[in-house]
């Protein structure tokens, strides 16, 4: 191909006894947006670090330009323009702005002294090349995740960049973000610039790429231009399964369970009314900033509703604390499972035992430390958690498997309602099948299950309705048996 | 009016003023305070302090703590002592400086190679390096406090700038010594502020990933910074050594801590990456006014720790209310 910027052939590379890449190929043309989609595991972020020159093949080579580079070091792999943005973003929260932008230029030159007239300067032309406005005398720190990325943009342009591959960008981002996150892309497009667009955000490859290529199991199994494929193919590819089978929720839902009325709370949410039936799973949809995570926040206890009646199982209940929800066997599983749901460095065992330790605890408040650990091996067992052992730290796992640990330690309290707010967010598909399938079993067991998503494929595959959320008000309800994807999509985005 | 704004948010001019203020309530109370001779006498107890603070704070920067420095300033001023006096010398002391530099240059690459090498926790090899200096001192070298230094040393520690008279018919002085200070917190500013090296300490402190792919050798940083350090603790273990005219090998144990305690009341963030030589010099009179003045005030020197203790806790406790990150130091991205 004549046009090709970076032509990837044969690539395999192994690791111990793992074959991580297996005769992968892949061709990248000048302005193209490629994406790169594959579970976690994959072999995607081998592939990157292939590209870039941090991990040398066992076999295959790499061509720029149409010209063979031999064994590519990082160095090589800078000078030939290929720019990598790596998850963490390698940005110095410490230092400013500029000496962000500047600080790999002026190493390149092989600067000794550097003044900081010399680092606003070089600063000053990264943004000007990226095009965007931005406080130079800012610390890094003081930034948003969007903001950062700019500046990890704007710092790989400055070394020449002509192919930038970014590995997960979105996942710390709002669909605003993302939003202009893509424009810069297609700015970038229009300059020649390629960009390699690694991700497991199905919906966001369909929206970006011009051509898809993905991985599973360290071999490529699909290639072709985005037309070629749509949210189900490329499931299919990535997992090799056929996803949700199960639309619009698990069988006939039974009597209410849960009954909320005109509940309300000062600068959240307002006048919300509505039902939770036995067997049901009730998505709740909505912008960030429409108060639906401030009221499951509430129906947990923990900012409690101003006003408004909530009624369990025909009884009026006070949910004034953490305390009297899960007296109500109400449980809750937060958005960030790593910063609110999780003792990060702390053992499987003893996560998953401390919603519910009252119920290990013996006479003068021991623990039964033998009951303590059957029960934590079965719940280990019925979620299908891999991992070496009970001990092991919850860090150690992917971030499915700790999603499911968390899963688990609500489920050994024995939970009635389960509120979950973004149960799959940062968790590859097939993880997230896994814990849909959870789900749906939970509520076949009358459980009543509330999730709150951004992902519109994930409601409409467990819901059976889909409320919506405005401003701190319930503004509709869908049903999802007739509404899909698309027309929940288009309801969120009259909205805005 | 942006300017002054970042100017007020910053840590150092809540510590200048808050020098200022003490300083004021104190030269109210006992006008003494204000007299040359007491003023110089606080830049002569600031000099070993604030030398090893500049230390202190380069590792303190680069995320690592280093609390071996004051074990290696005692080997060192305490065997320069013993080589010197061994062999009869009575030349300059800038033979000494640079014995008791070398030797602490030398201990300082010891805890390089094991941080380095071996990516040991600094803490736990300064720990250890410490107690193996302090050790090998006393086990090998000697025990003895020696109480009559070498002629250099001895008319070093005697030499001042612009000596006078006072009233009293008192000579009074600042001694050489706080030049030495002074020089090397230049030094230090402007390795910090103007060298590639200097941002390479804060990027490590920042984040030691990013520092890696941005292509600082770290390997070489980290050399550099414990080398640095033990170079800044050899002399200022031979300039304690002149002050109080006699070298002795059980000296200087304890006040790591004091030390640390005046950077991180300078406004270093003990997880790394932020901290400045002004802070830390300010942090340093701030710890040492404390310390003399309260004499002046009638203060029983028992309540001055206590003292201590609530200012670098308040003033910490300032900082990290104003600046979150500065004490977590890790920005989640």
């Amino acid at each position: 191909m004549q046009d090709a910027l970076l032509d990837v052939r044969h690539i395999s590379k192994r690791f111990g006894g793992v074959q991580a890449l297996r005769d992968v190929s892949l061709t990248l043309r000048r302005g193209e947006i490629h994406c790169l989609v594959g579970e976690n595991g994959s072999g995607k972020s081998t592939l990157i670090k292939v590209i870039a020159g941090v991990c040398r093949p066992d076999e295959g080579e790499i061509l720029v330009d149409g010209r063979g580079v031999g064994h590519l070091r990082p160095i090589d792999a800078v000078r030939e323009g290929i720019q990598v943005i790596y998850q963490d973003l390698s940005l110095f929260p410490n230092l400013t702005v500029a000496e962000n932008l500047a600080i790999n230029t002026l190493i390149e030159h092989g600067c000794r002294w550097v003044t900081p007239g010399r680092i606003g300067r070089v600063a000053s032309e990264a943004i000007a090349r990226l095009g965007i406005k931005i406080d130079l005398h800012r610390e890094v720190a003081e930034l948003s995740v969007a903001e950062r990325q700019l500046i990890a943009i704007a710092r790989a342009l400055l070394q020449d960049a002509r192919l930038i591959i970014m590995d997960e960008p979105t996942t710390a981002l709002t669909r605003r973000e993302i939003d202009s996150l893509f424009r810069i892309i297609r700015t970038l497009q229009a300059r020649g610039i390629s960009t390699l667009f690694v991700s497991h955000k199905l919906t966001e490859v369909l929206e970006i790429g011009e051509r898809i290529t993905v991985l599973r199991n360290g071999g490529k199994v699909a290639e072709g231009d985005t037309s070629d494929f749509d949210y189900g193919s490329l499931v299919h590819h990535m997992t090799g399964r056929e996803m949700c089978r199960t639309r619009g929720g698990p069988g006939q839902p039974g009597p209410p369970l849960l009954r909320v009325r005109a509940l309300c709370r000062r600068d959240a949410f307002d006048d919300v009314s509505f039902d939770l039936r036995r067997g049901e799973v009730l998505g709740i949809a909505g912008l960030l900033g429409s108060g639906r995570t401030e009221l499951a926040m509430s129906l947990f206890g923990l900012t409690p509703a101003d006003g408004g009646t909530t009624e369990i199982d025909g009884e009026i209940v006070r949910l004034s604390n953490v305390h009297d929800a899960m007296a109500r066997k109400v449980a809750y599983i937060p958005e960030d499972r790593l910063t609110e749901g999780l003792f990060l460095e702390q053992s499987i065992e003893r996560n998953m035992s401390a919603a519910d330790l009252g119920s290990f605890t013996r006479w003068g408040g021991w623990l039964d430390l033998g009951r303590m650990r059957q029960a934590v091996g079965k719940g280990m067992a019925t979620l299908g958690i891999a991992a070496p052992s009970t001990a092991s730290p919850v860090q150690s796992l992917s971030g499915g498997n700790q999603q499911k640990v968390v899963l688990a330690k609500w489920l050994m309290g024995r939970a009635g309602i389960l509120i979950l707010n973004g149960p799959t967010v940062g968790v590859d598909v097939g993880a997230k099948a896994e814990i849909h399938g959870k789900l749906m079993e939970l509520a076949r067991k009358g459980m009543g299950i509330i999730v709150i998503s951004d992902d519109l494929a994930e409601l409409a595959c467990l819901c059976r309705r889909v409320l919506v959320m405005h401003r701190g008000r319930i503004v509709d309800e869908l049903p999802m048996a007739e509404a899909n994807e698309g027309s929940l999509a288009a309801r969120l985005s009259d909205l805005e | 009016m942006e300017r002054l704004s970042r100017i007020l948010h910053r840590n150092e001019f809540y510590l200048a003023a808050t020098l200022v203020v003490l300083a004021a309530v104190i030269a109210t109370v006992n006008p003494a305070f204000l007299s040359l001779s007491n003023l110089f006498d606080l830049c002569k107890s600031s000099t070993v302090l604030g030398i090893f603070a500049l230390g202190v704070l380069i590792v303190l920067l680069s995320g690592g703590i280093d609390i071996s420095f004051t074990a290696i300033a005692a080997v060192s001023m305490y065997v320069t002592s013993q080589i010197l006096l061994a062999a009869s010398y009575t030349g300059p002391v800038i033979v000494a400086f640079v014995l008791a530099g070398g030797l602490g240059l030398l201990l300082g690459l010891f805890n390089a190679f094991f941080i380095s090498c071996y990516r040991l926790p600094t803490l736990i090899v300064t720990l250890g390096s410490a107690s193996v200096f302090r050790g090998f001192l006393l086990a090998f070298i000697g025990t003895k406090i020696v109480t009559s230094l070498p002629a250099g040393m001895v008319e070093f520690s005697k030499r001042s700038l612009f000596a006078a008279t006072s009233p009293g018919g008192e000579t009074i002085g600042l001694s050489t010594s706080f030049l030495l200070f002074i020089a090397a917190a230049a030094v230090v500013w402007v390795l910090l502020r103007y060298t590639m090296l200097g941002k390479g300490i804060y990027a490590l402190g920042g984040n030691p990933g990013a520092a890696a792919r941005a292509g600082f050798n770290i390997t070489r940083l980290q050399f550099f910074i414990y080398g640095f350090v033990g170079f800044l603790s050899g002399v200022a273990g031979l300039i304690h050594a002149c002050m109080m005219r006699n070298a002795n090998p059980f000296d200087l144990v304890g006040t790591e801590l004091v030390v640390i305690a005046a950077v991180v009341l300078g406004g270093a963030s003990i997880t790394g990456g932020r901290g400045t030589v002004i802070g830390t010099l300010l942090g340093v009179f701030l710890l040492v006014m404390i310390n003399n003045s309260l004499i002046l005030l009638g203060v029983p020197s028992y309540w001055q720790k206590v003292l201590v203790g609530l200012v670098i806790i308040i003033s910490t406790g300032i900082t990290a209310r104003r600046n979150p990150q500065a004490l977590h130091g890790v920005v989640a991205s």
